[in-house]
């Protein structure tokens, strides 16, 4: 089977350059995830993606397109997967928004805070968003960059006691708190309850190399990424780059995991 | 015993609490897992390490 622009293709062209004649109007052409301007032969399974650049393409058409960049053979993968982030600030955002653009199908996203002007230099928020719950701010943000995602938000402060409850039903769980002793709360809870997969956060503030910054799979069921000593304190606060560099080996981690990839 | 990947030595065994108080752990901000199994904070006064032991302490620091 190959699928055209979120269709089944019926036609008998042999290569992309002949099927693109049919599509002569568009000018950007994604190949099995990858934009090109060279002819392939066309065998079973490809997904070719037609797009007429500055157009918005018909809400048929759309979700094809929107995964387009996404390979095929791990879009399923992608596409029936959740993953939990636990708080959304710095971490938390940036990863709930790297999720969604790669089409991962559930989101599920808990914090108790609203967006406040000391967030707008390093957290995935506008001055429009000031005073919003971040859940609903992200949410928001998540429809306007792919609506076929579906998100769920919970506005409570975890702990201990609650965060078994909170996280039910949810098996990869990103953890993006701001307090070591909430982490580390968290983090405890989760695995001793077990079935779960968490993939937290370990020192991330100021502005030492970004190549300081790892994932490590420390405890069977636990990662952690971070340098794991830059702390967040008087004289060394969390900026942009390095808090998107540590969003970014999360949310990586949570992908690898989804599509069946265990090791850091 | 190992602890986080490296030999440690310890010739007696060991409440886990002292252990991790003398390696310089807060205990509310870490994870410790001995020989696989996460071990309850409420634990940590009661287990004992041992020689032979492989430990992993995981620490965490604040920002997000």
């Amino acid at each position: 089977m190959i699928t055209v622009n979120g269709h089944v293709y019926s036609g008998n062209a042999k290569s992309l350059k002949e099927l693109s004649g049919q599509y002569s109007d568009c000018d950007v052409v994604i190949y099995n995830g990858y934009q090109t301007n060279d002819d392939h032969p066309l065998s079973d399974g490809d997904t070719i993606v037609f797009i007429r650049r500055g157009e918005i393409p018909p809400q048929e058409s759309l979700e094809s397109m929107l995964s387009a960049r996404c390979t095929p053979e791990i879009y399923e993968k992608v596409h029936n997967g959740k993953v939990a982030v636990a708080g959304l600030g710095g971490l938390g955002s940036h990863i709930a928004a790297a999720l969604a653009r790669t089409g991962v199908g559930a989101l599920l996203l808990v914090d108790f805070d609203v967006v406040e002007p000391s967030n707008l230099n390093r957290q995935h928020y506008s001055i429009s968003h000031l005073s919003q719950y971040k859940t609903d701010a992200l949410k928001s943000q998540i429809a306007d960059i792919n609506p076929y995602v579906k998100v769920y938000t919970k506005n409570v402060r975890v702990d201990e006691s609650n965060a078994c409850k909170v996280f039910n039903g949810f098996h990869i769980i990103c953890e993006a708190f701001d307090n070591p002793s909430a982490k580390a709360a968290l983090v405890n809870a989760l695995l001793q309850q077990g079935n779960v997969k968490i993939i937290a956060s370990s020192g991330m503030a100021g502005y030492a190399s970004s190549n300081d910054i790892t994932t490590r799979r420390s405890i069977k069921n636990l990662y952690v990424c971070g340098d794991g000593v830059s702390e967040a304190c008087p004289n060394q606060g969390l900026m942009a780059p390095r808090v998107m560099v540590c969003a970014g080996h999360q949310a990586n981690m949570a992908l690898r995991i989804l599509i069946g990839i265990e090791d850091a | 015993m190992k602890i986080n990947g490296e030999n440690f030595s310890q010739s007696k065994p060991v409440l886990l609490r002292d252990l991790i108080k003398n390696l310089g752990y807060s205990t509310d901000k870490i994870a410790v897992e001995l020989n696989g199994d996460i071990v309850p904070k409420s634990s940590y006064s009661e287990i004992t390490a041992r020689s032979g032991d492989i430990i992993e302490i995981v620490s965490f620091v604040g920002g997000g």
